[in-house]
């Protein structure tokens, strides 16, 4: 863990109820925030279950599997790249990039599998790749 | 409520500039101010209430009060994107019938294209302490992408086509070339929305609204005050608002927030979409339309890539002719903003002072659908219906 890099990032300090999440994220475990009272995962997390109202949220290991939900190739840019939306296996849906994937195979419901890409701030963020 | 007491938009006023590098915003502001206030025969000492949104300088409406020098008893600066102005107007209804102010004015405008800005295309990278910020900003989100990753999504769930969308633009075209002030006035193809450039696949250049200087008014007035101003009475039938959330991640992406916007609308005003003869729909993105018919009851659900490629918007033609000005795809789209000229087009339509090629005859009942903001696939969303009085 180093935690100087991701203490820095300026979106990590502005919700330390949170920095758990990143702290994992930066040894490259993806969590997800499980309410211990309804047993939902919401995304994106938040330290309350936006679901019931509960304050009993627990961060707990995701599997990291997801289905592509939809995806757009975006051409108007340096680099193309893809904005997606994904389904992680534990029920929600989240913004995301899908990466090393050719853009002609990408298919709505194509399985995907969660891996880490560092920001220019310095934590890191999930993203998707083909399982 | 009975008829007699709601309020009436007496005034409405759409600046000509699409370009206006030599002009303050606060300027546009007031030069849509005192042009919205002449059509209803009306002068800025009459205004008691002023209405305003964050495209104001600083987003302070007092300091446009000022600079204006209006005496006002009632201000409202609301934000709520590119909707907000329609939701001033059943803001300004609401205090106009709770006595808070008898004549009403709601101002946008701006200046992006002068600027430089890149609306639609330019990264979004919103700051720290918005909460989703984290979340989304590392993914490069813009707003072409989110509403293509939309489109992607009713393309596969209800086979609507590339085709089919294009209409839309088509559709917008076919009015826009009636309109002087119109910022795009050529009459586009489907093909020509094919062949124009991938911005976020699906979505094609000619998919998206314009990037335009400018702005509009709006003046409300108490029942009172329009039976004795030489303007047809445009009432205010039915409002609705809602913000539509992410739903913490179960969200279903194919309907805005007009399904309870809308039904709001309609149930205030006693109305079912039967009733509407003319809509004003916002459409930064062609895929928004086909969504906002399938959300307000104009078609079935999933059915508005049908609706729009049968010409069902094309005045003279269609079922429901859609924003004759051109709208945002083709006219203007100040400050990013579309809210304010679509319920301008609506009070031009329920006059009868649409340009002739594509007035609604005897157009006495109109919808003005609205979206605003993005987080996420979360939005706010407004409705409005228009009554003219006889």
């Amino acid at each position: 863990m180093n935690i100087n890099r991701t203490a820095q990032d300026p979106y990590v300090a502005a919700s330390p109820q949170l920095r758990a999440w990143w702290d994992a994220a930066d040894d490259g475990r993806f969590l997800v925030p499980r309410c211990l009272d309804c047993g939902r995962v919401h995304w994106y997390p938040r330290a309350h279950c936006p679901l019931c109202g509960s304050i009993a949220v627990r961060l707990v290991d995701a599997s990291g599997r997801a289905t592509l939900h939809s995806f757009s190739v975006i051409h108007r840019a340096a680099k193309p790249y893809v904005l997606a939306y994904v389904q992680i296996e534990e029920g929600p849906l989240l913004m995301t990039n899908i990466v090393n994937c050719p853009f002609d195979a990408l298919r709505i419901d194509m399985p995907l599998q969660a891996r880490f890409r560092r920001t220019a701030y310095g934590r890191n963020a999930v993203v998707f790749s083909p399982a | 409520m009975s008829h007699s007491k709601r309020a009436c938009i007496a005034g409405a006023f759409e600046h000509p500039t699409r370009y206006a590098p030599d002009k303050s915003i606060a300027q546009l502001h007031a030069e849509c101010a005192m042009g919205a206030l002449a059509d209803a025969g009306l002068a800025a000492s009459d205004v008691d209430g002023y209405f305003c949104a964050a495209d104001t300088p600083g987003g302070i409406p007092a300091l446009m009060v000022d600079y204006l020098n209006l005496n006002v008893s009632h201000v409202d600066g609301t934000e709520s994107g590119g909707c907000s102005y329609i939701r001033h107007v059943g803001l300004a209804a609401q205090a106009i019938a709770a006595g808070k102010c008898s004549v009403a004015l709601i101002v946008l405008a701006g200046k992006p294209r002068s600027s430089g800005q890149a609306t639609g295309t330019e990264i979004r990278v919103l700051p720290p302490e918005l909460p989703a910020s984290a979340w989304e900003s590392p993914h490069d989100w813009t707003m072409a992408g989110i509403f293509a990753n939309v489109a992607r999504r009713h393309m596969y769930v209800h086979g609507t086509t590339s085709e089919q969308m294009a209409w839309v633009k088509v559709s917008a075209s076919m009015h826009a070339q009636h309109n002087p002030h119109a910022f795009l006035k050529k009459v586009f193809s489907v093909d020509d929305v094919l062949n124009s450039p991938l911005v976020a696949d699906p979505l094609h250049r000619l998919d998206c609204c314009v990037i335009t200087d400018g702005g509009g008014a709006l003046v409300l007035v108490k029942p009172e005050i329009a039976r004795e101003l030489k303007r047809p009475e445009v009432e205010v039938a039915g409002y609705g608002y809602a913000v539509q959330t992410n739903r913490a991640g179960y969200f279903d992406m194919l309907h805005t927030g007009a399904v309870t916007s809308g039904t709001m609308a309609f149930a205030e005003a006693g109305m079912t979409p039967a009733d509407v003869q003319y809509a004003s729909l916002y459409d930064a993105f062609t895929i928004m339309v086909i969504m906002q018919l399938e959300d307000l009851g104009f078609c079935k659900p999933g059915m508005g890539g049908h609706f729009v490629a049968e010409g069902n918007l094309i005045s003279g033609q269609g079922l429901l002719p859609f924003n004759t000005d051109g709208g945002g795809l083709c006219n203007n789209h100040p400050q990013n903003r579309g809210g304010i000229t679509k319920v301008i087009e609506a009070v031009r339509q329920l006059r009868g002072e649409a340009n002739r090629h594509v007035q609604v005859n005897n157009c006495a009942r109109a919808l003005v659908n609205g979206q605003g903001m993005a987080f996420g696939m979360g939005h706010t969303s407004a409705t409005l219906l228009l009554e003219r009085r006889l």
